[in-house]
């Protein structure tokens, strides 16, 4: 008798759960953010869920570097979930012109956003949008507070106090001036070129011109920053050229350094592993008074697959990942990880707030090289990590990096031939 | 009609024990080397593969943005080639020779100790010499303090000048032993009657290696160099593991491998291209091919063989 109850309760409840799960419409999401995870299944996932009844998610991230190559093949195979994470720029931009991401151009959600914002995944004309933007990394300096006063120096807000600060730091010797290496390239021109650059270049005045032809990474908006890299060789400790990215961040979360150059994904990492305070700082500026501008550069956006057979849960979706309540809960859950829309936010890291306070101080642009300028051989990005390595170490000069830089775009790209 | 009769039953057993090896062989070797050759033929144009024939070829070698590459990875290769051919090779000889000798203690000791680095991961070897070379946390600096030679030390790695080079010889360091069991069972197999007729004629020690053993492990010692050669033109999973795709500093550690890598998978924002990739890598087939048949024929075959 019991055991005939038993088995009736497990029929009834598959039958009920069979019954749900007929009704509910499940939409599976593609991501790299498996670091995320856990922050989907315990926070993104259960509010969207009990806002929009009816609609399950399923967060199935893969590995970053596979990304790219997992979501091609599965799309080619008509396997892919039905949302998809979006890489900013081209890796999109060529799924969308192959069919396989749906135009969301329309969507009410798309208003919450700034031009600055969509341009990661719209067509180069801007007139078609694909994907929402989702997140955002501001580039800056984070610090080490303790290793300041120590010494006895204030935040830097223009380049000769930038560099006097350096000297200062330097001459005490208890601690390198600033971690960077350049054995891994991509710091010296993610961290150093893009992120002091756009004061130089004034942020999209200078992008759009260089896109258009108007401007050229010879003159001396796009060399300048060059110059500046040209000094922070002597800055940045024994044997930096065999530094790795890792290194950096253990010499700097050790206390061992005193200023990072970096962006704001550091801030949860950095969190947990250093035991002294933090504080960060904008890229200074060359005059005092000086416009700053900072690069705010879109990294995650979030959009659908054409072939999915839920669009308009699909579509619920986009618009709530565009709404302020998931950019609240996004910010928060990972600080460092920006939202793009302008709906307003609350943020509680205040190495995180410090972050976004930039926003309403300086103006916002994304790294030059992202939109477009990467498209050809060569490639122009891969350059730029070169020839800021180069550059820093001593090997090339500003004008001659940027004379070659120059050289390799216009041999492919139209409007600066 | 008499020739009919003579003439043997078909061996089917043959073929059915070739079978196996040859399908496992042409699904995951031949298939994939004729097809990459094909995709080289073909470009992509609006989402559609199309024909193009010897067009990549002269993309490669023709514009400079991808023949300056090309060139600057080959001429790595050669440095890294002839890094392996003076330094791992003839170290393993005299490590072979010396393991020989009959007289040496604890020899399966040291023969382990020496072979155990080739069957590392190279993930594994590049990570730790990373580190052992790191400027920041490695021992290498520590270690020439200690003996009063701290000026020696530079961050190799991140040196043009030296970064190619300190990987060969990190690469030397894992490979030697396998020169070293080839040589060192040639050397095993050279009759005990030789070297005592030898000795008899009184050539001992050094002399016997140079006059009698050398030239009897010459084939083994051309054997080994062919295959160097074709390890290292295929060279990859070393440097990316690393320098990374971009061989840095300055592409000074590009060689063929991670050029083909970063063309083939793309990099960052540069997007994958199948087409110039396969171009690359059937560049690389080709030069490997050369390089054997120029062994195979020009020397193997006039190399005087001892049968004992």
């Amino acid at each position: 008798m019991k055991k005939s109850t038993l088995i009736g309760a497990m029929l009834a409840s598959t039958l009920i759960a069979g019954a749900a799960s007929a009704e509910d419409v499940t939409l599976t999401i593609e991501s790299w953010r498996n670091d995320d995870l856990a922050i989907w299944q315990d926070k993104i996932i259960p509010a969207f869920e009990a806002a929009h009844p009816g609609i399950k998610l399923n967060f199935t991230p893969s590995a970053p570097a596979e990304y790219n190559a997992v979501l091609n093949s599965k799309l080619d195979a008509g396997s892919a979930g039905d949302i998809i994470t979006c890489r900013p720029f081209d890796a999109s931009l060529a799924l969308f012109e192959a069919g396989h991401l749906a135009d969301i151009s329309s969507l009410d959600g798309m208003a919450n956003f700034s031009a600055v914002a969509k341009s990661g995944w719209s067509t180069d004309d801007a007139s078609v949008q694909f994907c929402v933007p989702m997140a955002s990394v501001i580039h800056g300096f984070i610090y080490n507070k303790e290793a300041f006063e120590e010494v006895g120096v204030e935040v830097p807000t223009t380049e000769a106090e930038f560099f006097a600060v350096l000297d200062k730091i330097k001459e005490d010797g208890s601690y390198i001036p600033m971690a960077m290496g350049t054995n891994d390239q991509w710091e010296a021109a993610t961290m150093g070129y893009n992120n002091i650059g756009p004061n130089y270049w004034k942020g999209e005045e200078g992008r759009l011109a260089l896109l258009s032809g108007d401007q050229k990474l010879t003159d001396e908006a796009w060399v300048a920053p060059y110059r500046q890299l040209a000094k922070w060789g002597a800055y940045l400790g024994d044997g930096y050229e065999a530094q790795t990215y890792p290194d950096s961040q253990n010499i700097f979360t050790l206390g061992r350094a005193a200023i990072y150059p970096t962006g704001s994904w550091e801030i949860s990492g950095f969190n947990g592993l250093a035991d002294f305070e933090m504080g960060a700082f904008y890229p200074p500026v060359q005059n005092a008074g000086d416009t700053c501008y900072i690069s705010d550069h879109t990294d995650i956006g979030i959009g659908m697959n054409a072939a999915t057979p839920n669009k308009e849960a699909a579509q619920t979706f986009l618009n709530w990942v565009g709404s302020s309540e998931f950019a609240t809960i996004f910010a928060n859950a990972l600080p460092g990880f920006f939202p793009l829309s302008s709906a307003p936010v609350e943020l509680e890291d205040p190495l995180a707030q410090e972050f976004i306070s930039w926003r309403g101080k300086c103006e916002s642009t994304i790294r030059s090289t992202y939109q477009v300028l990467s498209r050809g051989t060569p490639n122009l990005e891969n350059d730029t990590w070169n020839a800021s390595v180069a550059v820093i170490k001593g090997e090339e000069t500003p004008e001659a990096a940027g004379a070659r830089l120059q050289e390799g775009l216009a041999s492919w790209y139209a409007p600066q031939q | 009609m008499s020739d009919q009769q003579s003439r043997p039953k078909f061996r089917w057993h043959i073929i059915v024990f070739l079978a196996p090896a040859v399908l496992v062989y042409t699904a995951v070797m031949i298939y994939p080397l004729f097809n990459t050759l094909r995709l080289s033929l073909f470009t992509e144009v609006d989402q559609e593969r199309v024909f193009v024939g010897l067009q990549n070829f002269q993309t490669l070698f023709g514009e400079t943005v991808w023949s300056s590459q090309f060139w600057n990875a080959l001429g790595n290769n050669f440095w890294f080639f002839i890094i392996h051919m003076l330094v791992q090779n003839p170290i393993g000889v005299a490590l072979a020779a010396i393991l020989s000798h009959p007289k040496l203690r604890f020899a399966s000791f040291y023969r382990s100790a020496i072979f155990i680095p080739t069957i590392l991961s190279f993930v594994i070897v590049g990570f730790a010499w990373k580190l052992i070379l790191s400027p920041i946390w490695g021992i290498a600096p520590g270690m020439l303090d200690a003996v009063g030679l701290k000026s020696l030390y530079a961050p190799w790695l991140g040196k043009e000048a030296y970064a190619l080079t300190t990987l060969s010889l990190v690469s030397v360091w894992q490979f030697v032993g396998i020169p070293m069991m080839l040589i060192y069972a040639a050397l095993l197999s050279i009759p005990d009657e030789i070297l005592e007729a030898a000795e008899v004629e009184g050539i001992t020690g050094l002399s016997a290696f140079w006059k009698i053993k050398l030239p009897l492990i010459l084939p083994s010692i051309g054997i080994i160099s062919i295959l160097t050669f074709v390890a290292n033109f295929n060279a990859f999973d070393l440097i990316y593991a690393a320098q990374g795709a971009l061989a840095g500093p300055d592409y000074s550690t590009d060689i063929l491998g991670t050029f083909m890598y970063r063309t083939f998978f793309g990099f960052q924002l540069q997007l994958g291209d199948p087409h110039m990739g396969s171009t690359i890598a059937s560049a690389m087939f080709a030069i490997i091919l050369v390089g054997v048949c120029l062994y195979l024929f020009g020397i193997q075959s006039r190399m005087r063989r001892y049968q004992f």
